[in-house]
Protein backbone atom coordinates (compact mmCIF):
# COMPACT_ATOMS: atom_id res chain seq x y z
CA UNK A 1 0.00 0.00 0.00
CA UNK A 2 1.75 3.12 -0.95
CA UNK A 3 -0.37 5.84 0.99
CA UNK A 4 1.32 7.16 3.86
CA UNK A 5 0.02 5.38 7.22
CA UNK A 6 -1.48 8.08 9.73
CA UNK A 7 0.37 8.39 12.55
CA UNK A 8 -0.58 5.65 15.47
CA UNK A 9 -0.27 6.11 19.01
CA UNK A 10 2.95 4.73 20.35
CA UNK A 11 4.57 4.52 16.63
CA UNK A 12 8.26 5.17 16.58
CA UNK A 13 10.13 7.16 14.11
CA UNK A 14 13.30 6.00 13.72
CA UNK A 15 15.92 7.73 11.87
CA UNK A 16 19.68 9.16 12.19
CA UNK A 17 21.43 12.30 13.50
CA UNK A 18 24.35 12.46 11.55
CA UNK A 19 26.81 15.48 13.26
CA UNK A 20 28.60 17.38 10.32
CA UNK A 21 30.80 18.80 13.08
CA UNK A 22 32.44 15.13 14.39
CA UNK A 23 32.29 14.00 10.67
CA UNK A 24 35.90 13.57 9.38
CA UNK A 25 34.74 12.06 6.03
CA UNK A 26 36.09 8.78 6.18
CA UNK A 27 33.70 6.64 4.49
CA UNK A 28 33.41 4.07 7.12
CA UNK A 29 30.02 4.29 7.22
CA UNK A 30 29.47 4.13 3.53
CA UNK A 31 31.69 0.88 3.25
CA UNK A 32 30.01 -0.57 6.49
CA UNK A 33 26.55 -0.01 4.30
CA UNK A 34 27.60 -1.25 1.64
CA UNK A 35 29.09 -4.51 3.44
CA UNK A 36 26.05 -5.44 5.40
CA UNK A 37 23.32 -4.39 2.52
CA UNK A 38 24.79 -6.64 -0.20
CA UNK A 39 23.69 -9.43 2.32
CA UNK A 40 20.93 -8.14 4.27
CA UNK A 41 17.76 -7.11 3.08
CA UNK A 42 18.11 -5.02 -0.01
CA UNK A 43 21.30 -7.13 -1.33
CA UNK A 44 22.85 -7.97 -3.76
CA UNK A 45 24.27 -4.50 -4.24
CA UNK A 46 25.64 -5.14 -7.67
CA UNK A 47 29.08 -3.65 -8.84
CA UNK A 48 29.83 -3.19 -12.50
CA UNK A 49 33.53 -3.25 -13.32
CA UNK A 50 34.62 -3.35 -9.80
CA UNK A 51 38.07 -3.51 -11.13
CA UNK A 52 37.70 -2.00 -14.55
CA UNK A 53 38.17 1.61 -15.70
CA UNK A 54 34.81 2.97 -14.98
CA UNK A 55 33.06 1.17 -11.81
CA UNK A 56 30.03 1.62 -10.93
CA UNK A 57 27.76 -0.15 -8.37
CA UNK A 58 24.89 0.51 -6.27
CA UNK A 59 25.35 2.34 -2.82
CA UNK A 60 23.07 3.34 0.09
CA UNK A 61 25.01 5.62 1.53
CA UNK A 62 27.78 8.63 -0.28
CA UNK A 63 29.69 10.76 1.57
CA UNK A 64 29.83 14.79 -0.04
CA UNK A 65 32.64 17.07 0.63
CA UNK A 66 31.31 20.65 0.37
CA UNK A 67 33.94 23.93 0.97
CA UNK A 68 31.97 26.12 3.34
CA UNK A 69 33.35 29.99 3.67
CA UNK A 70 36.14 31.48 2.25
CA UNK A 71 39.81 32.51 3.43
CA UNK A 72 40.03 31.89 6.82
CA UNK A 73 36.92 31.49 7.53
CA UNK A 74 36.54 28.25 5.16
CA UNK A 75 36.18 24.84 6.26
CA UNK A 76 35.45 21.67 4.58
CA UNK A 77 32.22 19.80 6.02
CA UNK A 78 32.08 15.61 5.05
CA UNK A 79 28.11 14.96 4.34
CA UNK A 80 26.97 11.82 4.86
CA UNK A 81 23.96 11.28 2.46
CA UNK A 82 21.26 8.47 2.87
CA UNK A 83 17.61 8.00 3.05
CA UNK A 84 16.23 10.04 5.51
CA UNK A 85 12.73 7.88 5.83
CA UNK A 86 10.50 11.07 5.47
CA UNK A 87 7.16 11.57 6.92
CA UNK A 88 6.10 12.33 3.39
CA UNK A 89 7.77 10.32 1.17
CA UNK A 90 6.68 10.39 -2.20
CA UNK A 91 8.93 8.42 -3.81
CA UNK A 92 6.29 5.92 -1.48
CA UNK A 93 3.14 7.50 -3.51
CA UNK A 94 4.30 7.50 -6.50
CA UNK A 95 5.14 3.81 -6.77
CA UNK A 96 2.58 2.20 -8.55
CA UNK A 97 3.01 -1.55 -7.72
CA UNK A 98 2.81 -0.97 -3.78
CA UNK A 99 6.74 -2.18 -3.72
CA UNK A 100 7.47 0.98 -1.87
CA UNK A 101 5.82 1.27 1.53
CA UNK A 102 5.88 3.37 5.05
CA UNK A 103 6.58 0.82 7.96
CA UNK A 104 3.17 2.14 10.11
CA UNK A 105 4.86 0.86 13.44
CA UNK A 106 8.52 2.61 13.12
CA UNK A 107 8.66 4.93 10.23
CA UNK A 108 10.85 3.07 8.03
CA UNK A 109 11.07 3.67 3.88
CA UNK A 110 11.37 -0.04 2.45
CA UNK A 111 11.41 -1.50 -0.88
CA UNK A 112 9.50 -4.95 -1.40
CA UNK A 113 12.04 -6.20 -4.36
CA UNK A 114 9.27 -8.98 -5.15
CA UNK A 115 6.88 -6.15 -6.17
CA UNK A 116 9.16 -3.61 -7.63
CA UNK A 117 8.99 -3.60 -11.50
CA UNK A 118 11.95 -1.17 -11.75
CA UNK A 119 10.09 1.90 -13.31
CA UNK A 120 12.32 4.05 -11.42
CA UNK A 121 10.33 6.72 -10.44
CA UNK A 122 10.55 6.49 -7.03
CA UNK A 123 13.91 7.46 -7.90
CA UNK A 124 13.08 10.55 -9.75
CA UNK A 125 10.44 11.06 -6.92
CA UNK A 126 13.08 11.30 -3.91
CA UNK A 127 14.70 15.01 -4.31
CA UNK A 128 17.61 13.69 -1.97
CA UNK A 129 19.02 10.61 -4.25
CA UNK A 130 18.62 8.33 -1.38
CA UNK A 131 17.71 5.58 -4.00
CA UNK A 132 19.63 3.79 -6.79
CA UNK A 133 18.84 1.65 -9.24
CA UNK A 134 20.44 -1.61 -9.39
CA UNK A 135 20.53 -2.65 -13.40
CA UNK A 136 21.21 -6.55 -12.75
CA UNK A 137 18.59 -7.10 -9.98
CA UNK A 138 16.33 -5.02 -12.08
CA UNK A 139 14.55 -3.19 -9.13
CA UNK A 140 15.24 -0.25 -7.09
CA UNK A 141 17.36 -0.05 -3.69
CA UNK A 142 17.82 2.36 -0.64
CA UNK A 143 18.48 2.30 2.97
CA UNK A 144 16.65 0.00 5.05
CA UNK A 145 17.79 1.71 8.60
CA UNK A 146 19.55 -2.16 8.91
CA UNK A 147 15.87 -3.32 9.61
CA UNK A 148 17.66 -6.74 9.49
CA UNK A 149 19.96 -5.68 12.16
CA UNK A 150 18.11 -3.33 14.87
CA UNK A 151 15.61 -5.74 15.25
CA UNK A 152 18.23 -8.97 15.50
CA UNK A 153 17.68 -10.57 18.79
CA UNK A 154 20.31 -12.97 18.60
CA UNK A 155 22.98 -9.87 18.34
CA UNK A 156 24.29 -7.75 21.11
CA UNK A 157 21.77 -4.87 22.24
CA UNK A 158 24.63 -2.36 21.40
CA UNK A 159 25.03 -3.72 18.05
CA UNK A 160 21.38 -3.71 17.02
CA UNK A 161 22.22 -0.02 15.25
CA UNK A 162 22.39 0.04 11.71
CA UNK A 163 25.80 -0.65 10.29
CA UNK A 164 26.81 3.02 9.57
CA UNK A 165 26.53 4.09 13.23
CA UNK A 166 27.64 1.05 14.44
CA UNK A 167 31.26 1.93 12.00
CA UNK A 168 31.51 5.66 12.72
CA UNK A 169 34.93 6.20 14.54
CA UNK A 170 33.65 10.07 15.76
CA UNK A 171 30.46 8.73 16.89
CA UNK A 172 28.83 11.42 14.15
CA UNK A 173 25.66 9.34 13.92
CA UNK A 174 23.17 8.36 16.23
CA UNK A 175 20.30 6.16 15.63
CA UNK A 176 17.36 6.34 17.31
CA UNK A 177 13.52 6.64 17.86
CA UNK A 178 12.38 10.52 17.06
CA UNK A 179 9.19 10.51 18.90
CA UNK A 180 10.29 9.68 22.42
CA UNK A 181 11.05 13.62 23.46
CA UNK A 182 13.48 11.88 25.93
CA UNK A 183 15.74 9.36 22.89
CA UNK A 184 19.59 10.99 22.42
CA UNK A 185 18.66 11.77 18.84
CA UNK A 186 15.54 13.94 19.84
CA UNK A 187 17.78 15.59 22.67
CA UNK A 188 20.83 16.04 20.59
CA UNK A 189 18.56 17.79 17.64
CA UNK A 190 17.13 20.32 20.49
CA UNK A 191 20.65 21.13 21.85
CA UNK A 192 22.14 21.18 18.59
CA UNK A 193 19.85 23.11 16.20
CA UNK A 194 19.48 19.62 14.38
CA UNK A 195 18.30 20.99 10.98
CA UNK A 196 15.92 18.88 7.77
CA UNK A 197 17.46 18.69 4.31
CA UNK A 198 15.65 20.34 1.81
CA UNK A 199 12.78 21.56 4.23
CA UNK A 200 11.26 23.29 1.00
CA UNK A 201 10.14 20.18 -1.05
CA UNK A 202 7.61 19.45 2.32
CA UNK A 203 8.34 15.76 2.56
CA UNK A 204 9.35 16.40 6.24
CA UNK A 205 12.55 14.15 6.67
CA UNK A 206 12.49 12.34 10.05
CA UNK A 207 16.98 11.88 9.91
CA UNK A 208 18.23 15.49 10.81
CA UNK A 209 21.62 16.93 10.67
CA UNK A 210 23.46 18.63 13.49
CA UNK A 211 25.19 21.67 11.60
CA UNK A 212 28.95 22.06 12.31
CA UNK A 213 29.66 24.45 15.37
CA UNK A 214 30.80 28.03 14.18
CA UNK A 215 32.95 28.88 16.76
CA UNK A 216 36.36 27.92 15.74
CA UNK A 217 39.07 28.72 18.49
CA UNK A 218 41.16 31.62 17.66
CA UNK A 219 44.26 30.72 16.92
CA UNK A 220 47.39 33.79 17.75
CA UNK A 221 49.01 34.55 14.83
CA UNK A 222 52.34 32.51 14.30
CA UNK A 223 55.16 34.63 14.87
CA UNK A 224 57.48 35.65 12.43
CA UNK A 225 61.53 37.08 12.50
CA UNK A 226 61.81 35.86 16.29
CA UNK A 227 65.53 36.81 16.86
CA UNK A 228 64.45 34.93 19.55
CA UNK A 229 67.23 33.32 21.04
CA UNK A 230 69.61 36.28 21.83
CA UNK A 231 72.85 34.38 20.22
CA UNK A 232 74.95 36.54 18.39
CA UNK A 233 75.58 34.82 15.43
CA UNK A 234 71.93 33.34 15.12
CA UNK A 235 71.22 36.88 14.87
CA UNK A 236 74.13 37.58 12.22
CA UNK A 237 72.61 34.61 9.97
CA UNK A 238 69.23 35.73 10.66
CA UNK A 239 69.83 39.16 9.07
CA UNK A 240 72.04 37.55 6.63
CA UNK A 241 69.07 35.34 5.44
CA UNK A 242 66.63 38.41 5.84
CA UNK A 243 68.37 40.22 3.52
CA UNK A 244 69.73 43.08 5.29
CA UNK A 245 73.01 44.28 5.77
CA UNK A 246 74.61 43.06 8.83
CA UNK B 1 16.79 13.97 -16.95
CA UNK B 2 17.99 11.10 -18.77
CA UNK B 3 16.49 11.36 -21.89
CA UNK B 4 15.41 7.54 -22.34
CA UNK B 5 13.88 6.66 -25.73
CA UNK B 6 11.44 3.98 -24.74
CA UNK B 7 9.77 6.99 -22.32
CA UNK B 8 10.39 9.12 -25.12
CA UNK B 9 8.59 6.89 -27.86
CA UNK B 10 5.87 6.06 -25.02
CA UNK B 11 4.59 9.49 -24.31
CA UNK B 12 4.90 10.72 -28.25
CA UNK B 13 3.27 7.72 -29.71
CA UNK B 14 0.74 7.08 -26.76
CA UNK B 15 -0.57 10.73 -27.12
CA UNK B 16 -0.54 10.49 -30.87
CA UNK B 17 -3.16 7.45 -30.54
CA UNK B 18 -5.01 8.86 -27.69
CA UNK B 19 -5.41 12.17 -29.08
CA UNK B 20 -6.20 10.72 -32.79
CA UNK B 21 -9.14 8.27 -30.64
CA UNK B 22 -10.24 11.53 -28.81
CA UNK B 23 -11.28 13.20 -32.33
CA UNK B 24 -12.45 10.25 -34.35
CA UNK B 25 -14.91 8.96 -30.70
CA UNK B 26 -16.34 12.46 -30.89
CA UNK B 27 -16.19 13.90 -34.37
CA UNK B 28 -17.38 10.63 -35.77
CA UNK B 29 -20.83 10.23 -33.97
CA UNK B 30 -21.02 14.27 -34.82
CA UNK B 31 -20.88 12.96 -38.64
CA UNK B 32 -18.42 15.03 -39.36
CA UNK B 33 -15.91 12.18 -40.75
CA UNK B 34 -16.55 9.46 -43.55
CA UNK B 35 -18.65 7.05 -42.16
CA UNK B 36 -17.50 3.69 -44.24
CA UNK B 37 -16.11 0.47 -42.73
CA UNK B 38 -12.84 0.66 -44.69
CA UNK B 39 -12.11 4.02 -42.78
CA UNK B 40 -13.43 2.97 -39.18
CA UNK B 41 -10.97 -0.02 -39.48
CA UNK B 42 -8.43 1.85 -40.93
CA UNK B 43 -8.75 4.55 -38.60
CA UNK B 44 -8.75 2.96 -35.47
CA UNK B 45 -6.46 0.55 -36.33
CA UNK B 46 -3.75 3.59 -36.64
CA UNK B 47 -5.27 4.96 -32.93
CA UNK B 48 -5.36 1.59 -31.21
CA UNK B 49 -1.59 0.82 -33.16
CA UNK B 50 -0.17 4.15 -32.01
CA UNK B 51 -1.46 3.31 -28.36
CA UNK B 52 -0.27 -0.04 -28.25
CA UNK B 53 2.85 0.46 -29.46
CA UNK B 54 3.50 3.82 -26.80
CA UNK B 55 2.06 1.44 -24.16
CA UNK B 56 4.59 -1.35 -25.31
CA UNK B 57 7.74 0.74 -25.37
CA UNK B 58 7.09 2.41 -21.75
CA UNK B 59 7.66 -1.36 -20.86
CA UNK B 60 10.95 -1.55 -22.33
CA UNK B 61 11.60 0.99 -19.36
CA UNK B 62 11.12 -1.26 -16.63
CA UNK B 63 13.84 -3.73 -14.75
CA UNK B 64 10.64 -6.40 -14.69
CA UNK B 65 8.46 -5.78 -17.57
CA UNK B 66 7.09 -9.14 -16.59
CA UNK B 67 5.69 -7.78 -13.38
CA UNK B 68 4.27 -4.73 -14.96
CA UNK B 69 0.48 -5.94 -14.25
CA UNK B 70 1.41 -4.99 -10.53
CA UNK B 71 1.26 -1.36 -11.63
CA UNK B 72 -2.43 -1.57 -11.70
CA UNK B 73 -2.99 -1.91 -8.37
CA UNK B 74 -1.96 1.51 -6.75
CA UNK B 75 -4.35 3.92 -8.43
CA UNK B 76 -5.51 5.68 -4.85
CA UNK B 77 -2.01 7.43 -4.72
CA UNK B 78 0.28 6.89 -7.61
CA UNK B 79 -0.43 9.27 -11.54
CA UNK B 80 1.60 6.16 -13.12
CA UNK B 81 -1.10 3.34 -11.29
CA UNK B 82 -4.45 5.35 -12.74
CA UNK B 83 -2.34 5.53 -16.08
CA UNK B 84 -2.15 2.41 -16.25
CA UNK B 85 -5.58 1.26 -14.88
CA UNK B 86 -6.93 4.14 -17.46
CA UNK B 87 -4.92 2.88 -20.55
CA UNK B 88 -6.56 -0.46 -20.12
CA UNK B 89 -9.76 0.61 -19.32
CA UNK B 90 -10.10 2.77 -22.33
CA UNK B 91 -9.14 -0.18 -24.59
CA UNK B 92 -12.73 -1.85 -23.54
CA UNK B 93 -15.23 1.24 -25.02
CA UNK B 94 -12.24 1.89 -27.83
CA UNK B 95 -12.67 -1.77 -29.10
CA UNK B 96 -16.41 -2.58 -28.71
CA UNK B 97 -17.06 1.59 -30.68
CA UNK B 98 -14.79 0.23 -33.61
CA UNK B 99 -16.85 -3.42 -33.44
CA UNK B 100 -20.72 -1.50 -33.59
CA UNK B 101 -18.69 0.63 -36.36
CA UNK B 102 -17.73 -2.31 -38.42
CA UNK B 103 -21.15 -3.80 -37.91
CA UNK B 104 -23.21 -0.71 -39.15
CA UNK B 105 -24.29 -0.45 -35.69
CA UNK B 106 -23.80 3.04 -35.35
CA UNK B 107 -26.72 4.22 -33.16
CA UNK B 108 -27.17 5.44 -29.50
CA UNK B 109 -24.65 2.61 -27.76
CA UNK B 110 -21.88 3.58 -30.20
CA UNK B 111 -22.58 7.49 -29.93
CA UNK B 112 -22.36 6.54 -26.31
CA UNK B 113 -18.65 4.44 -26.59
CA UNK B 114 -17.27 7.22 -28.39
CA UNK B 115 -17.63 9.56 -25.66
CA UNK B 116 -16.52 6.76 -23.54
CA UNK B 117 -13.59 5.99 -25.70
CA UNK B 118 -12.71 9.68 -26.05
CA UNK B 119 -12.83 10.42 -22.38
CA UNK B 120 -10.62 7.51 -21.45
CA UNK B 121 -8.33 9.02 -23.68
CA UNK B 122 -8.28 12.42 -22.40
CA UNK B 123 -7.91 10.82 -18.64
CA UNK B 124 -5.20 8.93 -19.48
CA UNK B 125 -3.57 11.39 -21.01
CA UNK B 126 -4.13 13.45 -17.51
CA UNK B 127 -2.35 10.98 -15.99
CA UNK B 128 0.80 10.92 -18.18
CA UNK B 129 1.19 14.59 -17.21
CA UNK B 130 0.55 14.56 -14.35
CA UNK B 131 3.15 11.68 -13.57
CA UNK B 132 5.81 14.62 -14.23
CA UNK B 133 4.15 17.69 -13.00
CA UNK B 134 3.57 15.90 -9.34
CA UNK B 135 7.46 15.63 -9.36
CA UNK B 136 8.53 18.27 -7.29
CA UNK B 137 12.39 17.62 -7.58
CA UNK B 138 12.38 18.49 -10.94
CA UNK B 139 11.07 22.05 -11.27
CA UNK B 140 10.59 22.21 -14.96
CA UNK B 141 8.32 19.23 -14.28
CA UNK B 142 6.75 20.36 -11.86
CA UNK B 143 5.12 23.59 -13.85
CA UNK B 144 1.75 24.53 -14.45
CA UNK B 145 2.48 23.94 -18.28
CA UNK B 146 3.53 20.72 -18.42
CA UNK B 147 -0.36 19.59 -18.39
CA UNK B 148 -1.77 21.71 -20.66
CA UNK B 149 1.27 20.70 -22.89
CA UNK B 150 0.82 17.45 -22.89
CA UNK B 151 -2.88 17.76 -23.71
CA UNK B 152 -2.56 20.37 -26.51
CA UNK B 153 0.28 17.99 -28.60
CA UNK B 154 -1.85 15.12 -28.07
CA UNK B 155 -4.89 16.71 -29.58
CA UNK B 156 -2.77 18.36 -32.23
CA UNK B 157 -0.70 15.73 -33.72
CA UNK B 158 -4.72 12.88 -32.98
CA UNK B 159 -5.89 15.84 -35.24
CA UNK B 160 -3.36 15.80 -37.66
CA UNK B 161 -3.38 11.71 -38.16
CA UNK B 162 -6.78 12.04 -38.13
CA UNK B 163 -6.49 14.78 -41.08
CA UNK B 164 -4.69 12.39 -43.07
CA UNK B 165 -6.47 9.59 -42.89
CA UNK B 166 -9.77 11.36 -44.06
CA UNK B 167 -7.69 13.01 -46.80
CA UNK B 168 -6.77 9.18 -47.79
CA UNK B 169 -10.56 8.26 -47.67
CA UNK B 170 -10.86 11.17 -50.05
CA UNK B 171 -12.15 15.22 -49.14
CA UNK B 172 -10.73 17.19 -46.47
CA UNK B 173 -13.61 19.13 -44.82
CA UNK B 174 -12.96 22.60 -44.10
CA UNK B 175 -14.01 22.33 -40.56
CA UNK B 176 -11.38 19.65 -39.58
CA UNK B 177 -8.87 21.47 -41.53
CA UNK B 178 -9.77 24.75 -39.21
CA UNK B 179 -9.74 22.52 -35.96
CA UNK B 180 -6.72 21.04 -36.75
CA UNK B 181 -5.07 24.37 -37.54
CA UNK B 182 -6.52 26.09 -34.19
CA UNK B 183 -4.80 23.17 -32.10
CA UNK B 184 -1.95 23.62 -34.17
CA UNK B 185 -1.56 27.08 -32.91
CA UNK B 186 -2.86 26.48 -29.44
CA UNK B 187 -0.38 23.75 -28.65
CA UNK B 188 2.52 25.66 -30.46
CA UNK B 189 1.63 28.76 -27.94
CA UNK B 190 1.28 25.95 -25.02
CA UNK B 191 5.02 24.83 -25.57
CA UNK B 192 6.21 28.36 -26.37
CA UNK B 193 4.88 29.35 -23.35
CA UNK B 194 6.53 26.46 -21.41
CA UNK B 195 9.92 27.01 -22.50
CA UNK B 196 9.68 30.82 -21.40
CA UNK B 197 8.42 29.44 -18.19
CA UNK B 198 11.57 27.18 -17.44
CA UNK B 199 13.88 29.92 -18.45
CA UNK B 200 12.86 32.36 -15.74
CA UNK B 201 12.06 29.85 -13.23
CA UNK B 202 14.96 29.50 -10.74
CA UNK B 203 14.89 25.94 -8.36
CA UNK B 204 13.75 27.21 -4.85
CA UNK B 205 16.02 25.07 -3.07
CA UNK B 206 19.87 25.69 -3.03
CA UNK B 207 22.81 23.90 -2.10
CA UNK B 208 22.45 25.03 1.51
CA UNK B 209 19.16 24.29 2.04
CA UNK B 210 20.08 20.94 0.47
CA UNK B 211 22.69 20.38 3.22
CA UNK B 212 21.34 22.51 5.94
CA UNK B 213 24.39 24.62 5.86
CA UNK B 214 24.16 28.08 6.51
CA UNK B 215 23.00 29.95 2.96
CA UNK B 216 24.84 33.36 3.43
CA UNK B 217 28.07 31.77 3.02
CA UNK B 218 29.57 30.75 0.11
CA UNK B 219 29.32 26.74 -0.58
CA UNK B 220 30.52 24.37 -2.79
CA UNK B 221 31.34 20.90 -3.76
CA UNK B 222 34.91 20.16 -3.23
CA UNK B 223 35.46 16.57 -3.53
CA UNK B 224 32.39 14.04 -4.70
CA UNK B 225 31.79 10.76 -2.82
CA UNK B 226 32.61 8.43 -6.01
CA UNK B 227 35.17 8.79 -8.98
CA UNK B 228 33.10 7.65 -11.86
CA UNK B 229 29.57 8.78 -12.52
CA UNK B 230 26.44 6.53 -10.57
CA UNK B 231 22.71 5.83 -11.36
CA UNK B 232 22.05 9.05 -9.95
CA UNK B 233 24.08 10.87 -12.25
CA UNK B 234 23.42 8.52 -14.90
CA UNK B 235 19.81 8.81 -14.37
CA UNK B 236 19.28 12.73 -12.73
CA UNK B 237 22.57 14.47 -13.71
CA UNK B 238 22.17 14.86 -17.59
CA UNK B 239 23.43 18.00 -19.32
CA UNK B 240 22.65 19.20 -22.14
CA UNK B 241 24.57 21.79 -24.16
CA UNK B 242 23.07 25.26 -24.52
CA UNK B 243 24.01 25.64 -28.14
CA UNK B 244 22.33 22.31 -28.65
CA UNK B 245 19.34 23.34 -27.08
CA UNK B 246 18.74 26.18 -28.97
CA UNK B 247 19.07 24.39 -32.28
CA UNK B 248 17.30 21.63 -31.06
CA UNK B 249 14.00 24.01 -29.80
CA UNK B 250 14.08 26.08 -33.54
CA UNK B 251 14.01 22.53 -35.16
CA UNK B 252 11.08 21.50 -32.89
CA UNK B 253 9.17 24.37 -34.00
CA UNK B 254 10.06 23.69 -37.26
CA UNK B 255 8.94 20.00 -37.76
CA UNK B 256 6.57 20.69 -34.83
CA UNK B 257 4.12 23.36 -35.55
CA UNK B 258 5.69 25.68 -38.83
CA UNK B 259 5.60 22.55 -40.98
CA UNK B 260 1.99 21.43 -40.19
CA UNK B 261 0.69 24.74 -40.25
CA UNK B 262 2.19 25.38 -44.00
CA UNK B 263 0.49 21.70 -45.28
CA UNK B 264 -2.62 22.76 -43.98
CA UNK B 265 -2.96 26.19 -45.12
CA UNK B 266 -1.88 24.89 -48.82
CA UNK B 267 -4.40 21.70 -48.25
CA UNK B 268 -7.40 23.70 -49.51
CA UNK B 269 -5.51 24.77 -52.49
CA UNK B 270 -4.99 21.65 -53.69
CA UNK B 271 -8.42 20.86 -54.10
CA UNK B 272 -8.37 17.16 -52.58
CA UNK B 273 -7.05 13.88 -54.16
CA UNK B 274 -3.95 12.47 -53.99
CA UNK B 275 -1.43 15.38 -53.75
CA UNK B 276 -3.72 16.72 -50.74
CA UNK B 277 -3.64 13.64 -49.17
CA UNK B 278 0.37 13.26 -49.28
CA UNK B 279 0.68 16.35 -48.34
CA UNK B 280 -1.37 16.72 -44.90
CA UNK B 281 0.21 13.04 -44.29
CA UNK B 282 3.52 14.36 -44.51
CA UNK B 283 2.57 17.48 -42.32
CA UNK B 284 1.27 14.70 -39.86
CA UNK B 285 4.97 12.89 -40.28
CA UNK B 286 6.25 16.12 -39.52
CA UNK B 287 4.47 16.83 -36.32
CA UNK B 288 5.34 13.75 -35.57
CA UNK B 289 9.09 14.17 -35.43
CA UNK B 290 8.90 17.23 -33.93
CA UNK B 291 7.01 15.90 -31.19
CA UNK B 292 9.88 13.27 -30.51
CA UNK B 293 12.56 16.17 -30.34
CA UNK B 294 10.13 18.09 -27.90
CA UNK B 295 9.75 15.10 -25.62
CA UNK B 296 13.65 14.76 -25.85
CA UNK B 297 13.93 18.30 -25.07
CA UNK B 298 11.29 17.50 -21.61
CA UNK B 299 13.57 14.90 -20.32
CA UNK B 300 17.16 16.56 -21.03
CA UNK B 301 16.43 20.09 -20.02
CA UNK B 302 14.95 18.84 -16.89
CA UNK B 303 17.17 18.99 -13.74
CA UNK B 304 16.60 16.91 -10.81
CA UNK B 305 18.31 18.70 -6.98
CA UNK B 306 19.87 15.49 -6.31
CA UNK B 307 22.70 17.25 -8.80
CA UNK B 308 23.08 20.05 -5.93
CA UNK B 309 24.97 18.01 -3.97
CA UNK B 310 27.19 16.73 -7.22
CA UNK B 311 27.45 20.78 -8.94
CA UNK B 312 26.43 22.91 -6.08
CA UNK B 313 24.02 25.96 -7.43
CA UNK B 314 25.60 25.63 -10.96
CA UNK B 315 22.69 25.48 -13.71
CA UNK B 316 22.58 22.37 -15.24
CA UNK B 317 23.24 23.54 -19.02
CA UNK B 318 26.85 23.41 -19.53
Amino acid sequence: MTSIPTGQPGAKKLGLVIDLDTCVGCHACAVSCKEWNAFGQSGPLTEFAPYGVEPSGVWLNRVHTFELGEGEDGRTVYFPKNCFHCEQPECVTVCPTGASYKRADDGIVLVDPELCIGCKLCSWACPYGAREFDDDDGVMKKCTLCVDRIYDQNLPESERVPACVAACPTSARHFGDFADPDSTVSKLVAARGGVDAMPEMGYRPVSKYLPPRSVRASLAPLERNDPGTGNPFLQWIDRLLSGSRP
Amino acid sequence: MHPAPSIIAFTTFSGIGYGLLVWIGVLAPAGVLPLGRSFAAASLALALAFISVGLLSSTVHLGHPERAWRAFSQWRSSWLSREGVSAVVTYIPALLFAALWLLDDTDGLWIALGFLAAAGSIITLICTAMIYQSLKPIRQWHNPWVLPNYLMLAGMSGALWLLAMVAAFGGVPASILILTAALVLAAMGGKIAYWQSIQRGTTRSTLASATGLPAGKPLRPLDPPHTEENYLLKEMGYRIARAHAVKLHRIALALGFAVPLVTLASAPLLRGGMITALIVFAGAISATAGILIERWLFFAEATHTVALYYRGNSTAVV
